[in-house]
């Protein structure tokens, strides 16, 4: 871990302010994961934004009714949260499917979102990475690569996305606000939000250095069979090798997210016109693209399959 | 004392206080946090100064130069110490890779340096500004591509054997089997990291490290360091987990030594989390050829083993047909092992090494052969049970219950509930049960201890051995406790420190029974040391609640021990019972898994094990050795694998959250029973081992429950869902 400075914020404005004097500077809430990276120098910030006290960490009805939830909530309460039980059981699934309880306790929603990949070649300094050290060349290619993408890979990077939650907010249509270091706010469909590797695989999401996220929105609920089921080695406390996020109506439509598969959660819309085809259509539609290596190859049975016990679940 | 005879009965038979389920006595030191591990010693008036490690890049070949000027200048650092600084160093005998020291790589994460400075986080901070320039060289890293290569391995390894006409009895038996296992390298992923204090005082150094062997570290400690042992005092008292990656001296202890000379203070150093998998040992992975052959009744008539591992040069093989030699039945017999040469780090003991891959395989196979006659696996086992050892039938067990281990289990598991494959359904769990046998031989070493009584009655024991979180504190008192006519509450133990007498230490599963029978020799001499002070007849005289009586004499010990209280030791040697009777421990394990039929996922929702391991010293201590040992068997089973990058020869997957270790949530109810027995032959506590029994077998009971589960055979560890996918049947 390299030497960093440090300081709490006060407001919004005075951490995208702090932020855009240092192109070095980085946020820094629960840190379940950037301390990680931060001791090992994959991630070397030299100022380091506490935003903790800026409040941000309630759950609030929208005017059209939707949810907007504040960036620090914690995962621990946003799983908890009476109207996202009732009304968004995806997402609180999702969350408790995650990481531990302790790490959610400290985990915030607009961190989560942020996690960097799993990738092991990403996390040895040893190794050539793109994400790590742009230009350097992906040693995961050719190597170990259970774990990894299988679609939406590109020549440079293999990596997948961790979060759970930003699979079930992918499929329940989040919206991320945000705050520019010139005080300009916007709004970025998660959709938009993660972005595939290409040739830059060391950019990850749409945010502009010192861009802050205030909060996630979520559309009035949608209603349907609200099921996240993660696929994992072990019961718990792993990531996942493939996960479904699904909302399914009655009349066998949906929305359905996949984890696990891509740099970002995996969700075509239009492939979701096969959903009241079975899971092997929408599979094949889904995962079209997919470019499996020979280790990980079975991610896509296990996609189908997996989405097959959802939507079994979901009649029954 | 030397152990010739079987024992008859001794003081250890009263069970007053040996075989009671007494609570650890260093229990609440440990869940308060004041039992201090390694790194964690800390005189306030001491000024230590703190090491971080850097290790190689490459897997192979030479460092061409170290340049060390940045990390020198950084904030904090007070000294750096380079392999290429301190040259070649004496290898300790009982490591094959070089710990430190030269410019030969010969595996990733091979420590290249020391950087020390005066907090944790300047040192690491300093590690990272080291530049260090390689030559790497081409290696072998690939098992299956090194098969070719193998070649026998030293004699001393005992790497084959043979009985009568193995091939030709194979080729006309009735019911064969020829199949291929493989398992992979495993790390001991133990809690607490690799770590050492070292603090030079003159030419004596202590050194506080966590060491499952004192007095072997003691020694490879003073060779690596070119050193009098007698001027290395070692002390390691609590120790977070070991499972044979702490047998031997590890380079945590060698970077403090020399760190803490460079810079003339003592020095703490810890090995990182993502170095210890590739730095320091590992269990190697087997591939394994297994050969049965039977008559249609069941009767094994030819048994052939054959396992191919690797290991840097001068290392040995993993040991995986020896329990083949002696589980079963069966005129006709072969094992053999093969060695290749890999440039992977150095793979040496892991809990049961040989018996736990070896009996992955083994115990599949049995299960194979039980179907492909179309008996019940326990039948099939009780049908093959020999009270011999089948290569030399002259020498027989000294005592042998698998069959009682099997039986007991299978009533108590409800065995007879076991389905056809693949037959069972709950829900969109396909449930299977699997059996397996446990088979762990019993090992003795020499273990000394001295045993004091002070004036106030107090019994303080001290020997070297080590709790690795075994319990061993405890057996130990209650050991003391029987022989001495006292309560635990009585009894002080101190352990793991290289100035008490030399002990067995822990691994093989012969700590307790060895370290016990050592405690045992040491308080016969105290009971002899009293009752001669008193003017008793040590023959009949009695030491029971506190006194010492003979006749009507009655003396309080405390009053026996005066002012100067007395002393005994003594050293338990072993003469000739292992040679002339096998001594082994048995067991049955019983699974019951499910298996998600829509994404294979298997979770195991019962385990039972039922063990026949002689006296259980403690059966609170000793239940929760197997049930950990059956904790491990469950990672080797389903998760666990160190993931081998054979194009840059490394271990990739060098964290805890890459190397998967079971979890809280995938264990369910664990069962444990001992079979009520004793085994003269062992010792004079009649006990045996049980650490590692408990691990023996149990892979296989899940592996073939999810055959039972399943109808899917799979002969490849770990059983993850992706070789179970394509054959799981269709629910769309």
């Amino acid at each position: 871990m390299r030497a960093f400075t440090y300081e709490r914020a006060s407001s919004v404005e005075a951490a995208a302010g702090a932020a855009a004097q240092n192109p070095d500077a980085k946020f820094i809430a629960g840190g379940t994961n950037l301390l990680d990276l931060m001791k090992l120098e994959i991630e070397k910030p030299s100022h380091l934004i506490d935003v903790n006290g800026l409040g941000l960490d309630t759950i609030e009805k929208t005017q059209d009714d939707g949810l907007r939830i504040g960036a620090l909530v914690r995962n621990t309460d946003l799983a908890a949260d009476g109207t996202v039980r009732r009304d968004y059981g995806l997402l609180s699934r999702a969350l408790v499917a995650g990481a531990s309880g302790q790490l959610r306790n400290k985990a915030t929603t607009a961190g989560n979102l942020l996690q960097r990949t799993r990738c092991p070649y990403f996390y040895d300094p040893n190794q050539a990475c793109n994400k790590r050290n742009p230009g350097s060349g992906c040693s995961a290619i050719g190597g170990i690569t259970r774990q990894l993408g299988v679609v939406g890979v590109s020549e440079a990077c293999l990596a997948t996305h961790p979060s759970d939650m930003a699979v079930a907010m992918r499929a329940l249509d989040a919206v991320v606000e945000t705050v520019k270091t010139d005080g300009a706010k916007r709004t970025i469909p998660i959709a938009d939000f993660h972005r595939l590797p290409g040739d830059t695989p060391h950019i990850e999401s749409a945010l502009e250095h010192g861009e802050f996220i205030t909060s996630v929105v979520l559309p009035s609920p949608v209603g349907g069979k609200q099921i996240y089921r993660k696929v994992r080695d072990r019961a718990s406390y792993a990531f996942a090798l493939v996960s479904v996020a699904a909302v399914i109506q009655p009349d066998g439509s949906g929305k359905v997210a996949v984890g696990g598969v891509a740099h970002k959660p995996w969700r075509i819309e239009a492939a979701e016109a096969e959903l009241p085809k079975g899971a092997h259509a929408m599979t094949s539609a889904l995962l079209a693209d997919a470019r499996p290596t020979e280790q990980n190859r079975f991610k896509i049975s296990l996609t189908e399959r997996t989405l097959g016990a959802v939507l079994s679940e979901a009649k029954g | 004392m030397q152990f010739e005879k079987p024992a008859t009965t001794n003081p250890i038979d009263q069970l007053k206080v040996v075989g009671k389920p007494v609570q650890r006595i260093d229990g609440e030191l440990k869940t308060t946090g004041r039992a201090r591990y390694a790194y964690e010693w800390h005189d306030p008036n001491l000024p230590y100064a703190y090491g971080y490690p850097v290790g190689s890049a490459i897997a192979k070949g030479q460092i061409t130069s170290i340049d060390s000027a940045a990390a020198k200048k950084a904030p904090g650092v007070l000294g750096i110490v380079t392999a290429l600084d301190v040259g070649n160093l004496q290898k300790g005998k009982l490591n094959t890779a070089n710990l430190f020291g030269g410019s030969v790589i010969q595996h990733y994460h091979q420590v290249v340096a020391v950087v020390v400075a005066e907090t944790f986080e300047q040192a690491r901070a300093a590690a990272a500004l080291l530049k260090v320039d390689y030559v790497p060289e081409k290696g072998a890293f690939d098992l299956r591509a090194e098969m070719a290569n193998a070649k026998t391995p030293d004699p001393s390894t005992e790497p084959e054997s043979s009985v009568g006409d193995f091939e030709a009895a194979f080729s006309t038996a009735a019911v064969t089997l020829d199949a291929e296992y493989t398992t992979p390298d495993q790390s001991h992923a133990m809690m607490e990291p690799h770590a050492s204090i070292a603090a030079w005082d003159g030419d004596e150094v202590t050194v506080w490290t966590s060491s499952q062997m004192i007095d072997w570290w003691r020694s490879d400690f003073a060779i690596t360091l070119g050193m009098d042992k007698e001027k290395v005092h070692l002390m390691s008292p609590f120790i977070g987990g070991g499972f044979g990656g702490k047998l031997f001296l590890r380079v945590d202890a060698v970077l403090a030594a020399f760190a803490a000379n460079a810079v003339g203070r003592p020095v703490k150093v810890a090995l990182p989390r993502p170095m210890i998998s590739n730095n320091t040992t590992h269990r190697p992975a087997t591939i394994q050829r297994i050969r049965i052959g039977a008559e249609r009744d069941g009767k094994i008539t030819a048994i052939g083993h054959e396992s191919w591992s690797g290991d840097l040069p001068g290392g040995g093989p993993e040991t995986a047909v020896m329990q083949t030699r002696l589980l079963y039945a069966g005129e006709n017999r072969m094992t053999a092992m093969k060695l290749a040469t890999l440039d992977l780090p150095e793979g040496n003991a892991m809990r049961a090494p040989g018996e736990a891959p070896g009996l992955m395989a083994l115990e599949i196979a049995i299960d194979e052969m039980s179907e492909k006659l179309g008996m019940d696996p326990i039948e099939f086992r009780i049908k093959n049970d020999t009270l011999v050892d089948p290569e030399n039938p002259e020498r027989p067990f000294s005592h042998r219950d698998l069959i009682g281990c099997l039986k007991l289990g299978a009533e108590k598991f409800g065995w007879d509930q076991r389905k056809n494959p693949a037959t069972r359904r709950e829900g969109n769990w396909m449930i299977g049960m699997g059996v397996a046998a446990a088979f762990r031989n019993n090992l003795v070493m020499p273990s000394g201890a001295r045993v004091k009584l002070d004036k106030d009655g107090i019994v303080t024991v001290e020997t070297d051995m080590t709790d690795i979180g075994t319990g061993s504190y405890t057996i130990i008192a209650q050991t003391a406790a029987e022989m001495m006519g006292v309560g635990v509450d009585r009894v002080a133990v101190q352990l793991g420190d290289s100035r008490f007498p030399v002990s067995a230490g822990s691994g093989g599963q012969f700590g307790a029974n060895s370290a016990t029978s050592g405690v045992y020799a040491a308080c016969v001499k105290l009971r002899e040391a009293i009752a001669s002070k008193l003017g008793f007849n040590s023959a009949d005289v009695l030491f029971e609640d506190g006194e010492v009586k003979s006749g009507n004499r009655v003396v309080r010990l405390a009053e026996a021990a005066g002012v100067d209280g007395l002393v005994g030791e003594d050293t338990i040697e072993w003469g000739e019972l292992t040679k002339t009777h096998q001594q082994s421990t048995f067991g049955g394990h019983f699974v019951e898994v499910g298996v998600d039929v829509a994404t294979g996922e298997t979770r195991i929702r019962r385990m039972l094990a039922v063990c026949a391991a002689g006296r259980i010293l403690n059966p609170i201590t000793a239940r929760s050795q197997v049930i950990g040992a059956m904790t491990m068997g469950a990672g080797g089973a389903l998760s666990e694998e160190l993931a081998v990058d054979t194009r840059h020869g490394f271990f990739v997957n060098h964290d805890l959250a890459g190397y998967e270790v079971p979890v809280h949530a995938d264990i369910p109810h664990q069962e444990v029973i001992f079979m009520d027995e004793t085994d003269p032959y062992s010792s004079p506590m009649k006990a045996k081992g049980v650490g590692e029994l408990g691990l023996c077998g149990v892979s296989a009971a899940i592996a073939n429950a999810i055959y039972n589960a399943t109808g899917i055979r799979v002969r490849h560890y770990p059983i993850t869902l992706d070789k179970l996918i394509d054959e799981l049947p269709n629910v769309a």
